[in-house]
């Protein structure tokens, strides 16, 4: 969806995700999703009187690593109390970090070619989790509230990009891209239904060229889907407001998932003054030089560079194979296409196989070999497999395990070897000559006669494909 | 009156038993506690079972801690598990930790038998005891005044003889204005000496644990056990506890002494008088007295008075009704916030979250809370400066003997000036102790205040028992 002619969308997005730490960010207790509520607590993360926070060193290793790979500038930073009541934060502030980040100036560059800048990645603790009971299911009007701490104190990446987004759909890519990093980095599981990314959007628009339009901040998107309906949606907004010769006013605003819109939260004049002051309780976090060496050394290659690597196999790439490779690298399967390629297989079927087949079963790539993988690729494209049984052979591979010959052997099918295909050819020629010598005079319709009769022959188990490529080699030696 | 020195050498010898010196405790907190309102709880099941372990290790013959069967009192502020702890509010009243503070934890490894929580001024915010949501402590020498704050309750605790020695916490003077009021050696120690792990907040960059004592040995001792590095505590200096009591009769030696004017300026003439008489005893010791300024002490009172409600500000925000201490119901939680905090703190808690709110408040931080750091920095710089010149400063601790209860309440400021000569060493984050030298012509102790850099801790003792060997002790 598009704006109206001559109006510009500006999108910057804040992302927080929980880092994947064994511990939390200032204690010992497990950071652990789905566990029994409140069984992961202790004094400090619940903010008992008395108890005092100590950093995790993890964290600051997975945000630095982040920090890296968006090629931010890693400095000595400082954490601050951002002071604010609320139920489920139990110190009723949030450590954070405010004028000293530990990671700022980086970006982030897109799969189209475009670059997003970050203005900072700086670590925080996250709060506790409250599930209200009534009608509203928000705090608002609801009877009562459980709050589980579990969470409270989870370490929180809070990612700033600048204002560089101009689309929804570029909105979408850099939080897919963003999420393939977090992911690559190991800062986090990327796991979206489970809230390890939570998306703000801050959204404003103008008449191309002209200076920023007041923004409006959307709050919790949770998904790539509401993300990019509530930009859109947003702007839609914003546009109509301005065209009907209204201002947009700088506010928080809702998104609304089933009704598809958002609305005011509140407003800029009931903005919250959080106080923000240098954490007593902490000392400043200044990584040493060796430190953030051996941080750096940790970090594998990032979805921007597989990708090249992935397309640098193919001599031109459609449309459609730009977008197996970025599916192939966001889902990690990657290195199956570049292992069966060092192994002889036409990287063309190992795309096409990676990103259908195994794509389809993210559970069970894990038992996938490459040997296998790549054993089963080259026994189709030499004709000893059809498509439908590699297919056969790969789900198999793909459900148990094992290797590729004894999958074949289990599966009960019959491999046509390359000699039996020739001698098979090789009689069918013989028993119709007149056919043949059409075919060999330029009638192409007779390949299918061909193919058929192999087929036949073979119960099917024959590759069309090397019956076409054996009959082309034998009419060009009969030449 | 013995030394925890002494009953530790005679439980160990067997001279006496724990239990027995825990009856002795009790008995005097029989006799006094009703009327000085020291103890808010006596916690004497727990004291009793810890006595009797130490008298079992003694039986058995194994080794046993250096505070073996030595009555301490805790500042109601430290949290002890099971043990109800208030911090002298009631939004904390009922409440239970359930784990030790660092310091409590060391003492009980240490033999240390604990009797029970003492009063203070509500959050540590005062200097006589008198802000307590239940009710002052009366100074054992003369009930009709006050025993100092905010550990007043732990000073009279040691001056009635209910313990022989005591835990207080000191953010401008919360240790030593009490023990020069009541006549007990009290020491702030460096920032980061002693773990704040366990102590209920009150301002972060300030607050640190320290020992009362009848004697600096005994002091010396306390802080020994207690202090060391904890991994709890991020601001908790890296090294291990310092070697106190073997230096306590070190002297003076040859060392030199600053005198500051803006350390007895403002003073009663008695209390101006026996700075003057320690001085004099330092110098008859070999010491060098220097008289010197450091002006930027003026400043201390205003920045404290920003820096500290400021940080009380946010860690006061905790006590919000929903997980522990005080709940008012109300129909929303934002009101019932609102009805809690407001029944549950007093008058000078409310004071100070309103001051430092307001010092943190966007548009107002730069001109308060930012220019009151700038002046911290200078402190520091200006402490720095002096100690090129000098090993250690000499000053009064407070203007004057323990004032009459009522007299300065009336007015805040008036209190505020209580802690006038104790403040700078908490900004720069150094050591210092009072120790009791001379009377006033009420016949109440006058205390002498020595400030030390960083780490100074044993040089202090060593000088504080130079003037305790003057007064014949």
């Amino acid at each position: 969806m598009a704006l109206p002619e001559g109006w510009e969308m500006v999108v910057g997005l804040e992302v927080h995700t929980e880092l994947k730490t064994a511990t939390k960010l200032f204690c010992g207790c497990a950071n652990m999703f789905g566990d029994e509520p409140n069984t992961n607590i202790c004094p400090v993360c619940l903010g008992l009187p008395g108890a005092l926070p100590v950093l995790n060193e993890r964290a600051v290793e997975l945000a630095m690593a982040l920090g890296f790979a968006l090629h931010c500038t890693v400095a000595p930073s400082t954490f601050h109390r951002k002071n604010y009541f609320y139920p489920d934060m139990p110190k009723d502030f949030q450590i954070s970090q405010y004028d000293l980040p530990i990671n700022s100036n980086g970006f982030l560059d897109l799969p189209d070619g475009s670059r997003v800048g970050i203005e900072r990645a700086h670590l925080e603790e996250d709060t506790g989790k409250s599930t209200h009971i009534g009608a509203s299911g928000r705090l608002q009007g609801a009877d009562r509230s459980l709050i589980d701490y579990n969470r409270s104190g989870v370490p929180l990446v809070e990612i700033v990009s600048a204002p560089d987004i101009r689309s929804a759909a570029q909105a979408r890519a850099y939080a897919s891209e963003l999420r393939g990093i977090l992911i690559a980095t190991g800062a986090s599981d990327g796991r979206m239904e489970e809230g390890s990314m939570r998306m703000d959007a801050n959204v404003s628009v103008r008449k191309s060229g002209e200076p920023y339009g007041t923004r409006c901040e959307i709050k919790n998107l949770n998904s790539l889907r509401s993300l990019v309906r509530a930009i859109e949606y947003e702007a839609l907004r914003q546009v109509v407001l301005l065209d009907d010769g209204g201002t947009v006013r700088q506010e928080t605003r809702h998104w609304d998932e089933q009704h598809g819109e958002t609305s005011t939260l509140r407003v800029k004049e009931e903005a919250e003054d959080y106080r923000y002051f240098r954490e007593p309780d902490l000392v400043d976090l200044a990584p040493s030089d060796e430190w953030q060496q051996r941080v750096r050394a940790t970090l594998t290659r990032m979805p921007a560079e597989r990708r090249v690597a992935l397309a640098a196999l193919f001599t031109e790439l459609s449309d459609a194979q730009v977008e197996a490779v970025t599916v192939a690298v966001d889902l990690d399967l990657d290195e199956f296409v570049v292992h069966a390629h060092e192994a002889g297989v036409d990287a063309v079927l190992a795309l096409n196989r990676a990103t259908n087949e195994l794509a389809a079963s993210e559970s069970g790539v894990a038992k996938l070999t490459y040997e296998a993988f790549n054993e089963t690729l080259l026994l189709e494209q030499r004709g000893q497999l059809s498509a439908t049984q590699a297919k056969a052979v790969l789900a198999a591979l793909l459900e148990h395990g094992g290797e590729t010959n004894a999958v074949i052997t289990e599966l009960g099918i019959e491999q046509v070897s390359e000699d039996a295909l020739a001698t098979s050819v090789e009689a069918l020629i013989r028993a119709h000559p007149d056919e043949w010598a059409r075919y060999v005079e330029g009638d192409d319709k007779l390949e299918q006669f061909f193919v058929g009769f192999v087929m036949k022959s073979t119960k099917g188990q024959a590759n069309g494909k090397a019956v076409i490529a054996l009959l082309a080699g034998k009419r060009s030696n009969t030449h | 009156m013995r030394s925890a020195t002494q009953i530790a050498a005679d439980v160990k010898s067997g001279a006496t038993t724990a239990e027995a010196e825990l009856d002795k405790s009790l008995a005097a907190v029989a006799a006094r506690n009703e009327e000085l309102n020291v103890f808010l709880y006596v916690d004497e099941a727990g004291a009793r079972a810890q006595a009797r372990a130490v008298d079992d290790q003694v039986r058995a013959g194994d080794e046993l801690g250096r505070l073996a069967g030595v009555p301490i009192a805790l500042k109601d502020n430290l949290c002890q598990r099971g043990v109800p702890t208030t911090c002298s509010s009631r939004i904390l009243e009922g409440w239970r930790p359930p784990y030790d503070a660092t310091v409590v934890e060391r003492v009980l490894a240490a033999g240390a038998v604990a009797i029970g929580k003492t009063n203070l001024d509500e959050f540590a915010m005062g200097s006589s005891t008198e802000t307590s949501a239940f009710g002052p402590t009366r100074n054992p020498l003369d009930p009709t005044r006050v025993p100092g704050g905010s550990s007043g309750g732990s000073a009279a605790a040691v001056a009635s003889e209910m313990t022989t020695i005591a835990l207080g916490s000191d953010t401008g003077g919360s240790i030593r204005q009490p023990a020069a009021l009541c006549g007990l050696v009290g020491m702030k120690p460096t920032y980061g000496l002693v773990s704040r792990y366990g102590l209920i907040a009150f301002a972060s960059s300030l607050d640190q644990i320290g020992p009362f004592a009848n004697t600096v040995e005994d002091a010396a001792l306390l802080l020994e056990v207690i202090a060391g590095h904890d991994p709890m505590d991020s601001t908790s200096l890296p090294e291990s506890s310092p070697s106190l009591v073997a230096h306590v009769h070190d002297g003076v030696g040859a060392k030199r002494v600053g005198l500051v004017r803006e350390l007895i300026e403002g003073a009663d003439d008695e209390v101006v008088a026996a700075v003057t008489r320690a001085a004099e005893v330092f110098r008859a010791a070999g010491a060098e007295i220097v008289e010197l300024s450091i002006p930027e002490i003026k400043l201390g009172l205003s920045a404290y008075y920003l820096l500290a409600p400021a940080e009380a500000s946010s860690n006061l925000a905790r006590f919000d009704g929903v997980r522990y201490g005080l709940r008012v119901d109300a129909d929303n939680v934002t009101a019932m916030n609102e009805a809690t905090r407001t029944l549950g703190f007093g008058a000078e808690v409310k004071r100070r979250i309103m001051l430092g709110t307001y010092a943190l408040s966007a548009g107002y931080y730069d001109a308060y809370y930012g220019q009151a750091l700038k002046v911290r920095t200078q402190m520091i710089g200006a402490f720095r400066a002096a100690y090129q010149q000098v090993d250690l400063l000499l000053g009064a601790t407070t203007p004057s003997v323990a004032f009459k209860f009522g007299e300065k309440t009336e007015n805040p400021m008036a209190m505020y000036l209580s802690d006038v000569f104790t403040i700078p060493t908490n900004l720069a984050g150094e050591a210092a102790v009072s120790v009791p030298f001379g009377v006033g012509a009420s016949g109440l102790p006058i205390g002498v205040q020595l400030l030390g850099p960083g780490r100074s801790e044993a040089a202090l003792f060593a000088a504080a028992r130079v003037l305790e060997i003057a007064e014949g002790r």
